[in-house]
């Protein structure tokens, strides 16, 4: 069990993390001595993956920074900002389509979960955030040296129940267990809880790249509680990139006369040139925005701070009626609120610091990453999934589900039967019974959102319950039970009170994907990745055999392998014609231990050489690292670096 | 239906008497004084959860000490690494324990639960009937109590006034009056609901019958209140 390492992920609609609260000092973050928790760093040593995903031509699949290079040469084959479609129908996402470059299979057949086209191949959007979570799993597999399968994953307080779900199975597609789905903003609350142990009410106001959730919190004795929630699940940086972009493009035709439009690359190279600006903006007073255009024509501005402001304020301000709504439920004046605290990579616009301070009265804080709190806090409520460390132990998050559920009544009504701002898990029990003699179904309608009319909330499944013995109208009496686990997913389950007979019950998901499709994309993926990693060690030890045999051949032509013994030249020989051999095979296994035997084989004959270069006896070098130790001083002629 | 019945009966005669399934301890009703493990959920009220008589008043404090002790027992983080069974127990149990505490922190709705344990429904038949009445643009039949019909009509009339046209200062002026003494009004209606909260506590079982029309009256002048706020913004 103690090797089971439990990964907090903060899958963004921008940059997404992996984080790691360790037991011990060794596992610290750097800087920060004894506190554990940390997040873990990519290949290229950045923390953060960007939320990118591309298809090359050859098969291969890209995530972040190199799937990011992919958006501006072909834009056609990389996928951003994919969380907004999570969940979602094809006619939600109609006004999504007009701005974002997201491009739908053409044979979307009515009723099915939407696909999004990647060069040749299509992807549902939990495929396409499983790739990234892929991602994610492998960089902390790399740091731990150690498989990771299980999670705790982030997502907006406000995601509905299909949302969520959809998080869940891109989870399950990637090869992951998901322990739990917990709130972003409360996991940013259980990040700065670490900090100030104390009690009293705050407020988290998590403005990220795609979604806007506020969260009100009553902290006490190690009880993380929240009493509300609201927000917008489409509401972020991603919305301000969006109008600056279409004003600059309205700016180019007007003077250029140039329909930027026309061309995908040229639209993305003017989004990268908007999202500079503005994040420059939030530290000087002015940007200069350059772009190329087709035909060779340049495109440049400049946008000060005052122009920028005055552009996004209505974005700004849309934050604000979820903050005034989540007041309005915990009872509370913004007066009472002890702390704000500012979470997302959008609360570094100044524009926004000052709204959230006039709203609530007092100076936000702003002391953690505003990019890392969220996953810093997933790690956290994994440590405390896994049993907890002597500081988290005492730590208990009860969280609520953000919108109502309801059932549709007669005339097309909404009756709600868990409200929202419940803690979850919560439940309800409804009695439902036949219209018409010897029917032996009922059709249930399940609903989330606060309107009034069925047609105005989320639906989130159909339900028929069948199997109801004959009997005469309004006899059976079948009651049902709705149950909102801790992740804030819904289950259901039935029972016919006379005869007591389970019901049967057949759900179609409305936006979500069938057990048995999510099944099939984890067998897709699973071959994928297992390939993936064969592929990926064996080149790396290929690699190293290349190193190490190559140094070998230099080391022939050296005066200390001629102070070799007979045998222990030949010894080196055998280790090395091994090593050939096991490079002609593609298991990576029987490589990687010749690359150790024969390290360990010209263990003497790298510190003779070294010796002879230097002088001076450096003890515990091998062939494979003699060179690398000392930089380009280095004397030795065997050099890794050389072949890099 | 008679499985259901005959456990809910065993959960009020004896409450404290469950055998632990883990070490036998026959103290666990949640969870096992012994051994900690968590125990089947099992259909039970509110009051019986929290191990409370049916009374109406009670020590709010206390209440949320309890539910915050049970939370860090039940909850399911702290059955993640469980087993399956375990799991689903904890998860059950939670439910009960969040559903019980909602339900009874909340004056009104501990008052509608108690009503609806001694057989009385009225808060989700009553509310959806209104909110059926509005989708489908009928009245719904509401029984006006007699003291206000008069007052009603005439607020009635100026709300009417009121979303037609403007709201001038002189309309803004009655309906900030109206409200002031709305709100006055339900506050008198609390100390109304406490006082038959007593005589319920102290026996007299034909208190519901009270309850039932402080709650209905209540009901009445906050569907007015939430009018005229709405009129005002």
């Amino acid at each position: 069990m103690a090797d089971e390492r439990v990964v907090g992920i903060d899958l963004g609609t921008t940059n997404s993390l992996v984080a790691y609260m360790g037991t011990g000092p060794s596992l610290a973050h750097p800087g920060e001595p004894g506190k554990g928790v940390h997040i873990i760093p990519g290949e290229d040593g950045s923390n953060l993956v960007p939320s990118v995903v591309a298809l090359q031509p050859d098969g291969q699949m890209l995530v972040g920074n190199a799937a990011r290079g992919v958006l501006l040469t072909a834009p056609s084959r990389a996928v951003y900002s994919v969380k907004r479609l999570m969940g979602r129908g094809v006619d939600d996402v109609r006004e999504e389509l007009k701005i974002f470059p997201f491009h739908l299979a053409e044979d979307l057949m009515a009723g099915e979960v939407m696909r999004i086209k990647l060069g040749e191949r299509t992807y549902t959007p939990p495929e396409i955030s499983a790739q990234i979570l892929r991602q994610l799993k492998r960089n902390a597999e790399r740091y731990f040296g150690a498989p990771v399968k299980q999670a705790v994953i982030t997502v907006p307080a406000y995601f509905n129940d299909a949302q969520r779900q959809a998080t869940k199975d891109a989870g399950r597609i990637a090869g992951l267990e998901v322990l739990r789905l917990v709130n972003e903003p409360t996991a940013a609350s259980l990040a700065y809880g670490l900090d100030k142990k104390q009690n009293g009410t705050i407020a988290v106001y998590d403005f990220g790249g795609g979604t806007f959730d506020i969260s009100i919190l009553r902290l006490k004795d190690g009880i993380f509680e929240v009493i509300a929630t609201n927000g917008d699940t489409h509401l972020g940086g991603d919305d301000i990139d969006n109008l600056l972009v279409a004003v600059a493009a309205e700016d180019i035709a007007g003077d250029l006369k140039i329909d930027i439009r026309q061309s995908p690359e040229a639209v993305q190279r003017l989004r990268n040139a908007v999202i500079e600006a503005k994040i420059a903006l939030s530290s000087v007073e002015q940007a200069h925005i350059e772009v190329d255009l087709p035909g060779g024509k340049l495109y440049q501005r400049t946008i000060t701070r005052e122009m920028f402001e005055q552009m996004v304020l209505p974005i700004v301000k849309r934050t604000l009626m979820p903050c005034k709504q989540a007041l309005r439920d915990a009872e509370l004046t913004p007066a009472e609120v002890d702390e704000v605290v500012l979470v997302g990579g959008s609360t570094r616009i100044p524009l926004v610091r000052r709204k959230v301070e006039e709203l609530f009265g007092r100076k936000p804080h702003t002391e953690l990453n505003p990019d890392e709190v969220v996953a810093l806090g997933a790690a956290v409520q994994a440590s405390i999934l896994s049993g907890g460390t002597e500081e988290t132990k005492d730590m208990l998050l009860l969280d609520v589900t953000p919108l109502s559920l309801g059932i549709e009544a007669l005339g097309g009504v909404t009756a709600k039967i868990i409200h929202r701002n419940s803690t979850i898990p919560a439940s309800a029990t409804e009695h439902f019974t036949t219209g018409v003699e010897g029917q032996t179904s009922v059709a249930i309608h399940v609903l989330q959102g606060e309107r009034e009319m069925a047609k105005d909330c989320r639906s989130l499944a159909r339900f028929d319950l069948k199997g109801i013995p004959p009997m005469p109208a309004g006899l059976p009496r079948i009651e049902v039970r709705f149950l909102i686990d801790a992740n804030g997913i819904l289950h259901v389950s039935a029972r016919e009170q006379r005869s007591n007979k389970q019901a049967e019950i057949d759900v179609q998901p409305s936006y979500g994907l069938t057990d048995e499709q999510v099944e099939n994309m984890i067998l897709d993926s699973f071959d994928n990745a297992e390939q993936d990693l064969n592929a990926r060690q064996l080149i790396e030890s290929r690699n190293e055999a290349d190193t190490i045999l190559t140094a070998l051949q230099k080391g022939r032509k050296s005066e200390a392998w001629a102070r070799l013994s007979f045998g222990e030249q030949r010894r080196i020989e055998d280790l090395e014609n091994k090593l050939r051999i096991a490079v002609s095979g593609d298991d990576h296994n029987p490589i990687r231990r010749a690359i150790d035997e024969l390290n360990e084989g010209t263990m003497k004959l790298a510190e003779m050489m070294m010796d002879a270069a230097v002088g001076s006896a450096l003890r515990g070098k091998n062939m494979e690292n003699t060179g690398v130790e000392d930089g380009p001083e280095a004397p030795h002629p065997i050099g890794k670096a050389e072949f890099q | 239906m008679s499985e259901t019945g005959t456990q809910l009966k065993v959960l009020q005669t004896r409450p404290n008497q469950h055998k632990c399934w883990s070490c036998g301890d026959m103290r666990a009703e949640h969870f096992c004084g012994e051994c900690g493990h968590v125990q089947p959920a099992l259909p039970t009220d509110f009051f019986s959860f929290f191990g409370l008589p049916r009374r109406l008043e009670l020590d709010e404090a206390k209440l949320e000490d309890a539910f915050y002790t049970l939370s860090r027992k039940l909850h399911p983080d702290m059955y993640s690494q469980a087993s399956q069974r375990e799991q689903l127990w904890s998860l059950e149990k939670t439910s009960q324990l969040n559903d019980a505490y909602r339900t009874l922190r909340d004056e009104i709705a501990r008052t509608e639960y108690l009503l609806s344990l001694e057989g009385i429904q009225m808060e989700e038949q009553s509310k959806v009937a209104t909110e059926q009445a509005r989708a489908l643009g009928v009245e719904k039949k509401q029984t006006v109590p007699p003291e206000f019909l008069e007052e009603a009509f005439e607020l009635n009339m100026l709300l009417e006034e009121a979303r037609m046209g403007e709201v001038d200062d002189d309309v803004r002026e009655q309906l900030d009056a109206t409200e002031n003494s709305l709100t006055a009004r339900l506050k008198g209606l609390r100390d109304e609901l406490h006082k038959v909260w007593q005589r319920w506590d102290a026996g007299d079982v034909s208190a519901t019958g009270a309850m039932v029309d402080v709650l209905n009256r209540r009901s009445y002048l906050r569907n007015l209140l939430r009018d005229v706020q709405e009129v005002l913004g």
